[in-house]
């Protein structure tokens, strides 16, 4: 029989890119597919190009051994083939029945809604699958593991055969993850055929059955779970070995270098995002603050590095009160901030690299004198950066903004550490970037702790917090449920604390004391 | 997440603001961003050029009779148009060489007069554009660069004839720096409302418009009047000591406010792109959210950024004052406040760019009135070429496409496969 889905030598160029060279990719039917990929490794591109978003510029595909041509995503879900996005495509406001017709309406009397049928066959595919879905609620009231089983129905309510999973667990705590995979299972049981999109070697190896991996647009290798390991598939994408584990001592804590005492900020909607916080970090420590994305992470961080003044309670940095003081001031007292939204907040995208790496010392002399710019040492310090953070850019006037993520990221971690810092804030340092970006970030955090500076790091990557960090806080809903050692403490305990439900009796501990690696 | 709301303005200001100064990037790439508007103006002159064709009577009747008859009248009445564009504003070749030949200083003077008052004209242009370009460069839309023009022009009219007795090279400078000041203050509103209130600068500019308009007529008619002006709203002349010296005998116009124009488009370069004022200022134009990380004041920023605008404006209105006009009427301005708008996209907001798209426009302006009136065609004509070309120019997709030229690569690549679903 033919395979439900066969790409023959795809090519996509773009100016001076060949972002897909002919790759192949064959999916079988009721089977799971990983597709593994640093970013910007081509498979996005191949996944827009299946959805009819591009059009390749050689190549075939074949659905059911037929050759068919994609020109518009219209025409992929008439193929059958569905795409759950990492950002859900749902209308808060609608209910989950008006989500799921969207562009797909029933109409009855002709023109009206019919919401009772629609909702009839929400119910029946959500017991087919077990997605346990109740099609009257609304969206924005329903958990966000919900959510995505909501744009699962839409694409199973479309009859899509093949459905495509873009890094679907960057938004689900790890109980929730474990829910998808079951569901995935019970999807490839009733006959339907996933590919998977992923950075996430565990999940790659506990749930697909088989494994593509893109390297600069082309297909390096094709293995199964049983037969790979995450160092080797690792060294597959990066395309050299790569040291998964970082070498991390035990920590020498110091002073405590910032305490946040009952601090509770509130949002632009003035609803309470942080409730009555309190943490030491003390130096030569890295406390992780884990948590679903969303749970006031973002404001604790904005409101400890002055750029969210918060309502009540008190931030001491290095023995001095900023509640008043401006980002600035914190700054000068010898605090660094690689920020959540590096486009956003921490870089200025037309400007180049070398104005980037002074965004917050331009002022200071040598970069200056009186108001005059000196750009020949502003130059010069690129330069040295450059080289010693390793960011791969033509020049150091190049604007920032045309580099990849991974090296717009060094920029801000050259900038952030390259001063004598005594306290880092780390928000996200590694979001969105590949395995290789990631082995160096991590390293260059531990290093700094290891000179002294005390740390906290936020991350929603609880392999990530659980591979960096001397002690834990786990926030939930504004809350800092609890903070422990980060010493044989279980991934389940944290992702029970991440759910909002504390666990009783004692912290329970993993058979094995080692740190799993990320990813 | 965030208070820094995503509104039009902002979105618009962004895309002005993607570019970075000249100076600091390779040679080769000052020709690759000067295609697009060269192109654009070629493309607005060939559409100038149809448009003359259609709305000509003679042409239609020419067509009447035959085809190629037809076709040789818009061949005619182009060329005349055009031919009286470039004679009108850059001078008669034909004539600079007699003139050159005879020797004769007067004649001389005279046929380079054309070439002379184009940069009359764009004076005012490089003032009002430099004041939008530092706009949009602290991330300020100023449309108010019209009514700042205005109060400069009131203000430097009140120093220049109301002080008596004082030294020109005091008097003259008092004069155009209490327009700047005028400007200033009359922008410096917008821009503290915008940091401490967040009311758009775009609204507020405007209204500030019409009160700064109708401000100055009440001043030309009442405590400005001109003695003996028969209520007609008109200001006293000013002191010779406050004019702005001209360097030929009349009707040569041409003034030294042209290479003070030249200065501070300098003075401008050098604070945005040389100081960390201008840094400062660029930084909260192009990423308030960075800026604010950064630590700089965002506030203190917009409102320096508008006031520093509102100067180059009032500036504007006091040299055609000081230099032209000596005495404020009603008819100051062509809207030199809003093509400024249109010259500072074209220039690329870099001082360079607003005065090489001031020349421009200085030069199109000033021949206009001699294609008038040497072919009969509407001096409006030269607006619609105006606009043409600003239009191209703001969207680069089509020039690329009329001339099939490659996107740039960066842009090519900004499609993720998020991205067409609205979230990114």
């Amino acid at each position: 029989m033919a395979p439900i889905l066969e790409l023959k030598g795809i090519t996509k160029r773009f100016p001076g890119v060949l972002a897909n060279d002919h790759i192949d990719l064959t999916l079988n039917k009721g089977e799971i597919l990983a597709l593994l990929g640093e970013n910007g490794a081509g498979k996005s591109t191949l996944m827009n190009i299946l959805y009819g978003l591009y059009q390749p510029d050689e190549g075939e595909i074949f659905i059911n051994g037929e050759k068919v041509v994609i020109n518009s995503p219209t025409d992929a879900i008439e193929q059958g083939i569905g795409m759950v996005h990492q950002h859900f495509m749902l209308i808060p406001v609608f209910t989950v029945t008006e989500n799921v017709m969207l562009g797909n309406e029933s109409v009855k009397y002709g023109g009206f809604l019919d919401r009772e049928k629609a909702a009839q066959r929400i119910t029946e595919i959500s017991d087919r699958f077990n997605l346990e879905v109740d099609p009257t609620f609304y969206v924005k009231d329903i958990p966000v593991g919900v959510q995505q089983r909501v744009e699962i129905i839409k694409l199973l309510y479309r009859d899509a055969e093949i459905l495509i999973f873009d890094e679907p667990t960057a938004v689900l705590t790890p109980q929730e993850a474990d829910e998808l995979f079951k569901i995935m299972r019970l999807l490839i049981e009733k006959g339907k055929s996933i590919i998977f999109i992923t950075h996430k070697l565990r999940e790659v190896l506990e749930i697909s059955d088989r494994i593509m991996v893109i390297r600069r647009g082309a297909m390096v290798g094709e293995t199964t779970p049983e037969e790979a390991d995450k160092n080797a598939l690792a060294a597959m994408m990066v395309g050299r070995e790569v040291d998964l584990e970082v070498d991390r001592s035990e920590s020498i804590p110091g002073e405590v270098v910032c305490t946040i005492e009952d601090l509770v900020v509130v949002d632009t909607r003035d609803e309470v995002c942080v409730e009555n916080v309190s943490l030491d970090i003390r130096a030569g420590e890295i406390v992780g603050v884990a948590g679903v994305q969303g749970n006031g992470q973002t404001e604790l961080v904005y409101a400890v590095t002055g750029l969210l003044k918060h309502v009540s309670g008190k931030v001491t940095i290095l023995g001095q009160d900023v509640t008043r003081f401006t980002p600035r001031q914190i700054t000068e007292l010898g605090t660094a901030h690689i920020p959540e939204d590096r486009q956003q907040d921490g870089l200025v995208l037309p400007f180049t690299v070398a104005e980037n790496l002074v965004l917050c010392t331009y002022y200071q002399e040598p970069f200056s004198k009186g108001v005059l710019l000196q750009y020949p040492v502003i130059l010069e310090n690129a330069e040295k950066l450059i080289e010693n953070f390793d960011i791969r850019t033509p020049s150091a006037v190049t604007p920032v903004g045309t580099l990849s993520g991974g090296n717009q990221q060094k920029v801000i971690i050259a900038r952030e550490l390259s001063r004598p810092i005594k306290f880092l804030v780390a928000s996200q340092p590694t979001r969105g970037l590949d395995v290789g970006s990631i082995e160096y970030i991590h390293k260059r955090i531990v290093q700094k702790r290891d000179e002294g500076a005390g740390v906290l790091l936020v991350s929603p990557e609880l392999d990530e917090i659980m591979e960096l960090s001397d002690r834990i806080a786990v926030m939930y809903r504004g809350q800092v449920l609890a903070v422990v050692p980060n010493k044989g403490i279980s991934k389940e305990y944290i992702g029970l604390l991440m759910a909002g439900v504390m666990p009783e009796g004692p912290v329970p501990t993993r058979e094995s004391t080692l740190v799993e690696a990320t990813f | 997440m965030t208070e820094e709301k995503k509104d039009i303005g902002q979105i618009f200001l962004n895309e002005v603001n993607v570019e970075e100064p000249v100076e600091e990037k390779p040679k080769k790439s000052f020709l690759s961003k000067a295609v697009i508007p060269l192109l654009a103006i070629l493309t607005g002159l060939i559409i100038g050029a149809i448009l003359i064709a259609v709305t000509s009577q003679t042409v239609w009747a020419a067509f009447g009779e035959s085809f190629w008859r037809g076709l040789s009248q818009v061949w005619k009445e182009v060329v005349t148009a055009y031919g009286a564009l470039i004679t009108g504003s850059l001078g008669d070749p034909a004539r600079i060489v007699r003139a050159l030949g005879s020797g004769d200083a007067k004649a001389i003077r005279q046929a380079f007069n054309p070439i002379l008052e184009s940069l009359v004209q764009a004076t005012p242009y490089i003032f009002a554009g430099l004041a939008v370009a530092v706009g949009f460069r602290s991330g300020l839309f100023n449309i108010g660069v019209e009514g700042q023009l205005f109060i400069g022009a009131a203000c430097a009219t009140f120093v220049g004839y109301s002080i008596n007795g004082l030294p020109a090279y005091i008097h003259m400078p008092l004069a155009f720096l209490a327009g700047a000041a005028g400007g200033a203050f009359w922008a410096f509103i917008p821009g503290f409302l915008k940091a401490k209130t967040g009311g758009h600068e775009v609204i507020n500019t405007i209204m500030m418009n019409w009160i700064a308009f109708r401000f100055t007529e009440w001043l030309l008619s009442g405590p400005m009047s001109r003695p003996g002006s028969g209520g007609l709203p008109l200001s006293p002349i000013i002191q010779d000591t406050a004019k702005i010296p001209q360097f030929f005998a009349s009707p040569i116009r041409f003034h030294a406010g042209f290479f003070i124009a030249l200065a501070v488009a300098w003075l401008v370069w050098w604070l945005l792109f040389k100081t960390t004022w201008g840094l400062n200022l660029r930084t909260v134009g192009t990423n308030p959210r960075a800026a604010r990380y950064a630590g700089l004041n965002t506030s203190k920023s917009i409102i320096v950024g508008m006031t520093l605008s509102g100067a180059l404006a009032g500036m504007a209105g006091a040299v055609q004052i000081l230099a032209v006009n000596h005495s404020m009427a009603l008819g100051l301005s062509s809207g030199y406040g809003f093509d400024s708008i249109a010259l500072a996209l074209i220039g690329n907001n870099h001082p360079v760019g607003v005065i090489l798209s001031s020349l421009l426009f200085g030069t199109l302006r000033n021949g206009a009135t001699r294609m008038m009136v040497v072919s009969a065609i509407p001096i409006d004509i030269v607006d619609v070429i105006q606009a043409i070309i600003l239009m191209f120019v703001a969207a680069p997709a089509i020039i690329r496409s009329i001339y099939r030229l490659r996107k740039p690569k960066e842009e090519e690549q900004q499609v993720f496969l998020s991205g067409w679903g609205g979230q990114s």
